[in-house]
This record gives C-alpha cells, sequence and structure tokens, in this order.
C-alpha cells in the first residue's frame, strides 16, 4: 500500500484531516452546548458584569472604600447619597462591597492559579512517569488528602500573620489535591489511548506528543475542574476572614464584610444582606458555569 | 481482611505523625509566646517560666520529649489556663461538638439520601430540579451567611427559638446550629445519591429485577440503593472535615462550648500544647473515619477487597 499515512498525529495527517472534514471540532461541539445551557450562560453575563464592577466600579464611585464619614454612621440604604447605606464609621457599603467583592475575586483566581500550576505539573508527572515515583506521589497526595487542612491553614496564618500573599498561597497549596488526582487519572488513561500510540508510530516525539495529544485532552477536566475551585477558593477565603484571620481592617473581603455585618444585623441589616447577596450570587455564577461546561465537555453524564 | 487494615494502618500512622511534626513546628515558628502580657516580664522570671515548661531547651530536644511524651498518652498541661491540662481541656469541651456533629451527619444523610432518590426516580421532572436546585443553593450558601440570617428571622424577629448558647444541650438551642451544620452535607450527599442512584437504575441487574416482575419499591430499596450509596461510605472522611469546618463557625456563631471554639483562641493566644493536642485529636479523628470508610466500603464492594 502506498501513499501518506492518515496518523491523525502526524502533521500532513492532520493536515489532510482538516481539509477533508472541516466540520465542527470536539471543543466547537462543547461550546455550542454551553451556549444552549441557559443557567450557564445567565451566569457567565452576571459575573462578566460582576468583574467588571470590581475592576472599574471603586473608581467610578464618589467615596473611598476606607472612607469615614462621621454624619453618615449608620446610614440607611438610599440615605445621604449611599446607595447601600454606611456602616458603623459611615463607610460607604457600596465601595466597600466592590473592594470587597474585587479582593475576593483576586484571591480566588490567583490562588486557584497557583493550585492549577502544582497541581498540574504533580499529577501529569506521576501520570506519566508511572511505577514507583507514581505510587510513591500519589501517596503522598492521599496523605496530604487525609489532614485536617483547615487547621493547617489557621496554623499559617497564624504564624506568619496574615497577608494577602500568604492567603493565596495557603489556599492554593490546599486545593491542588483534587486537581492533580483528576490530572494523573487523565494522563494515565490517554497514555494508552490508540491515537497516541498511533502518534508515536508515526515518529512523533515524546515531547510533542504531549503538546500536541496529551495536554488537548486534559484541558477538558481541567477547565471543569477550575470553575469549581475558584467558588471553593473564594468560600475558604471568606471562611478565615469569618474567623478574624483572612484580609485585615480597613481592607475588606465578601467574608470580613459579612463577618461584620453579621455583629451588626440586629442594627443595620443591610451590612449582613447586599454582601451576602454579592457572595451567594458570585458563587452561584461559578458554580452554574462549571456545571455547564461539564455537561457540554464531559456529555456522558445526561 | 486484615492484610488490608494492617495496609490501612501503615500509612495512617506516618500520616499522623507527620502532623504532628508539621505542627510543632509551625507553632513554634510563630512570632510571640503563650506568656506574652500587657506588661513586659522581667527576664529573670521569663527564663523561670520558660524553664518550667522546658521551653529553655533547643526546638530539636523539645520536639523529641514532646514526641515521647504523646506515645504515653501526656499531651502536657495548658499554657493559657494554668491549672488544667490539655486532655482535661479536651475532655470537658468535645462533648458539644460531638453532639452537634453526630446530629448533623444524622439528619444529612437521612435527608440528602431520600431527597437524591427521589430526585432521580424523576430525572427532569420538577422533583429533580426542586432538589439540584436546593442543593447548588446549599452549596452555594456559606454557612456565615445562613447562620446569621436563621438567628435573625427565627431569634430576632418570630422569636421561636433561642439566639445561641447550650444550655445543657437543650432541643431548641440545638435546631439552628444543627440545621446550618446539615445543610451543606445536605447538598452535597443529595448530589451523590442523586447520580449514583441514575447510574444504577440503567444498569443491567436493576433491568433484570424489573424483567422479573419485582414492585418498584423493592427495585429502588433493595436493590438500587445498595449500589447507588456506595459513593457516600467514601464521602465520610471528607464529610467529617467539612463539618469541623463547619464547627468553627457555628460554635463561634451560636456560642457553643465546643472544641471549635478553642481552636482558633488557642492558636492565637499562642497555647502551644492546646493546639497541638486539638490538631491530634482531629486529625486521628478523620484518619480513623477514613479507615473506617474504607473498611465499610471494602465489604460492600468485594472488587476493592480483591484487587
Amino acid at each position: 500500500m502506498t501513499g501518506p499515512v492518515l496518523a491523525p498525529g502526524s502533521r500532513r495527517g492532520a493536515e489532510l484531516m482538516e481539509a477533508a472534514v472541516r466540520g465542527r471540532s470536539l471543543w466547537e461541539d462543547a461550546r455550542r452546548r454551553l451556549m444552549r445551557n441557559r443557567a450557564a450562560v445567565t451566569g457567565m453575563i452576571v459575573l462578566a458584569a460582576l468583574v467588571v464592577l470590581a475592576v472599574i466600579g471603586p473608581m467610578l464611585l464618589p467615596y473611598r472604600y476606607d472612607e469615614i464619614n462621621k454624619a453618615d454612621v449608620w446610614a440607611q440604604p438610599l440615605t445621604a447619597g449611599h446607595i447601600l447605606g454606611a456602616d458603623e464609621l459611615g463607610r460607604d457599603l457600596l465601595a466597600r462591597q466592590l473592594m470587597g467583592l474585587r479582593v475576593s475575586l483576586a484571591i480566588g483566581f490567583v490562588a486557584t492559579f497557583v493550585s492549577l500550576v502544582i497541581g498540574v505539573a504533580w499529577g501529569a508527572v506521576a501520570g506519566f512517569v508511572g511505577g514507583v515515583v507514581d505510587e510513591a506521589m500519589m501517596r503522598i497526595v492521599d496523605v496530604l488528602y487525609s489532614l485536617p487542612f483547615i487547621f493547617f491553614v489557621i496554623l499559617l496564618m497564624v504564624t506568619f500573620g496574615s497577608n494577602i500573599i500568604l492567603i493565596f498561597v495557603a489556599i492554593g497549596a490546599v486545593e491542588w489535591l483534587t486537581m492533580s488526582r483528576i490530572v494523573r487519572g487523565q494522563t494515565l488513561a490517554l497514555k494508552q489511548k490508540e491515537f497516541v500510540e498511533a502518534a508515536r508510530a508515526a515518529g512523533l516525539t515524546q515531547g510533542a506528543i504531549i503538546v500536541r495529544h496529551i495536554i488537548p485532552n486534559l484541558l477538558g477536566p481541567v477547565v471543569v475542574y477550575v470553575t469549581l475551585t475558584i467558588p471553593a477558593v473564594i468560600l475558604s477565603e471568606s471562611f478565615l476572614s469569618f474567623l478574624g484571620l483572612g484580609v485585615q481592617p480597613p481592607m475588606a473581603s465578601l467574608g470580613t464584610l459579612i463577618a461584620g455585618g453579621a455583629q451588626d444585623m440586629e442594627l443595620a441589616w443591610w451590612l449582613l444582606v447586599f454582601p451576602s447577596v454579592t457572595m451567594v450570587g458570585t458563587l452561584m455564577c461559578f458554580n452554574f458555569i462549571g456545571d455547564g461546561l461539564r455537561d457540554a465537555i464531559d456529555p456522558k453524564d445526561r | 481482611m486484615l492484610r488490608f487494615i494492617g495496609r490501612r494502618l501503615f500509612v495512617a500512622l506516618p500520616t499522623l505523625f507527620l502532623v504532628v511534626t508539621v505542627a510543632f513546628f509551625m507553632m513554634r515558628a510563630a512570632p510571640g509566646s503563650p506568656f506574652d502580657m500587657d506588661r513586659k516580664l522581667s527576664p529573670e522570671i521569663e527564663r523561670n517560666v520558660l524553664a518550667r515548661y522546658g521551653m529553655d531547651r533547643p526546638l530539636g530536644e523539645q520536639y523529641v520529649t514532646y514526641v515521647r511524651d504523646v506515645l504515653r498518652g501526656d499531651f502536657g498541661p495548658s499554657l493559657k489556663y494554668k491549672d488544667k491540662t490539655v486532655l482535661q481541656i479536651l475532655q470537658e469541651n468535645y462533648k458539644v461538638s460531638l453532639i452537634l456533629g453526630l446530629s448533623a451527619i444524622t439528619i444529612a444523610a437521612g435527608v440528602g439520601v431520600t431527597l437524591g432518590v427521589l430526585a432521580a426516580l424523576r430525572q427532569n421532572g420538577w422533583v429533580d430540579v426542586g432538589v439540584m436546585g436546593v442543593a447548588i443553593v446549599g452549596v452555594c450558601i456559606p454557612t456565615f451567611v445562613i447562620a446569621p440570617l436563621l438567628v435573625l428571622l427565627f431569634g430576632s424577629i418570630l422569636q421561636w427559638l433561642p439566639n445561641g448558647g447550650w444550655n445543657g444541650g437543650a432541643i431548641g438551642n440545638l435546631v439552628l446550629p444543627v440545621t446550618v451544620l446539615a445543610l451543606p452535607q445536605v447538598a452535597i450527599i443529595s448530589r451523590l445519591t442523586r447520580a449514583g442512584m441514575i447510574e444504577v437504575l440503567q444498569s443491567n441487574y436493576v433491568r433484570t429485577a424489573r424483567a422479573k416482575g419485582l414492585p418498584a419499591r423493592t427495585i429502588v430499596m433493595k436493590h438500587a440503593l445498595r449500589a447507588a450509596i456506595l459513593p457516600l461510605v467514601s464521602y465520610l472522611g471528607p464529610a467529617c472535615a467539612g463539618l469541623l469546618t463547619g464547627s468553627l463557625v457555628v460554635e463561634k456563631i451560636f456560642n457553643l462550648p465546643g472544641l471549635g471554639k478553642f481552636f482558633v483562641i488557642s492558636a492565637l493566644q499562642r497555647d502551644y500544647t492546646v493546639v497541638m493536642g486539638m490538631v491530634i485529636f482531629y486529625a486521628a479523628l478523620i484518619l480513623f473515619l477514613n479507615l473506617v470508610a474504607d473498611l465499610v466500603y471494602a465489604l460492600l464492594d468485594p472488587r476493592v477487597r480483591l484487587s
């Protein structure tokens, strides 16, 4: 038999295939499924709006988040120019809430990125190398899994004082475990797939196989897990803040705002209700997007 | 089976050792000391106090001493509560946390499994949509948001239930904290049950049972449920960790005299021995529950045992 070898991994094969069927790729398929999911689309729109608000919102307001106005102490919502009211020092709640949202989102994104880097590297190496190395690395993950992690985060905060960078690192270092398990499992499964074998037979180097075949196929589950990790991180941070170990005043995160609001709730309901609604809304957006992505990328659950 | 247990213990014990080591050095790396007062102690007194607790020795030596004492079951005296040992503090306070945790997980399992099964049987029906909606909300509303809101509603406005406090464990005082603690678990458990149930209901043996003409109730309760709740067993460990995390907040909000409240306060006050005692206690508890979960799983699913 003569003619080109149509191994899907070889460059020539890929080009020919692309020319032959200009069909929908798996990603295109997934995108369409996602767009049909009303909850996920709503989540994306609301979340985009929240991100924009958190980034530029504080600049548009007449108040700074830490600006104390003695005249406006305990101002009700929609009075004295405070749309969401003011707190015990007369600080504008909307300004504080936008700042808190910004801090919470930043922690969510950065800490998740930390966990992503550690988790993918750890899981991919374990899965690729296999054997004793895999066994040892995954045993370490098992061990860490069974620790009461919140205690270690609390100890970390107490030990080094709570600064924001430490919060990133501490929470990121806690959240990478599941990521590494997912990545390893996925890598193990992919390693034995026919198309990887075909790529190897077509003469691709190990590196090229990783970049062209393994990583794109890892992306799906990783993306899904990332969207579900971000809300978990935001929750962890606000949990720490609630215990007084997270972001320190006058800086605000959604957690510190809720903690403060809970103390004064009988005097000023707005201080509890508005930050809570923002927090729950944000978390729900992430969860809807995550669930939607999972259904779109991995439709076997339907 | 014995080998299975042995292998698990072989992992669990070094883990516990690791916990002790990391927690010990982390706590000691913290600036400040348990003997910091508003007024500075004179150097001689400070030296005496440190010597009294063996804290004038090199850190490595203190560590060895500590580990040896713990192996003998001696967790040392509290550094802040002068006349109490760590074990006494644990003994006096674990009951509140235990009652809260056990009630919460029992209720969460009952409610969660029921909701999950109902949702799976009516997949994509309104019951399903409703239950899954509640589950998403349950996961998204943090404990420390729902707790103050419930206190505001039932405690302050309706005045049906007390705002907080323990009151000897009276039912009225338990309702709100247990509900708050159970809610996120109900959400997770119902989702797990639903997913497991949907998968099992499509399996061949369930179809066989249907073909045999068994009543639907028997199929669901006897055949499907047993396999569907398997994932729940392995969730036992994480659930316990979740409850611990939740109890830190719940005990603070409802002002309950449990271990969770103690932990944060002790860590902030640098009460080394109390913090260490609690870390060891909780780590051992979680490791033990993970072990139990593994065993139950192995009993229920022969495939695990044989591999």
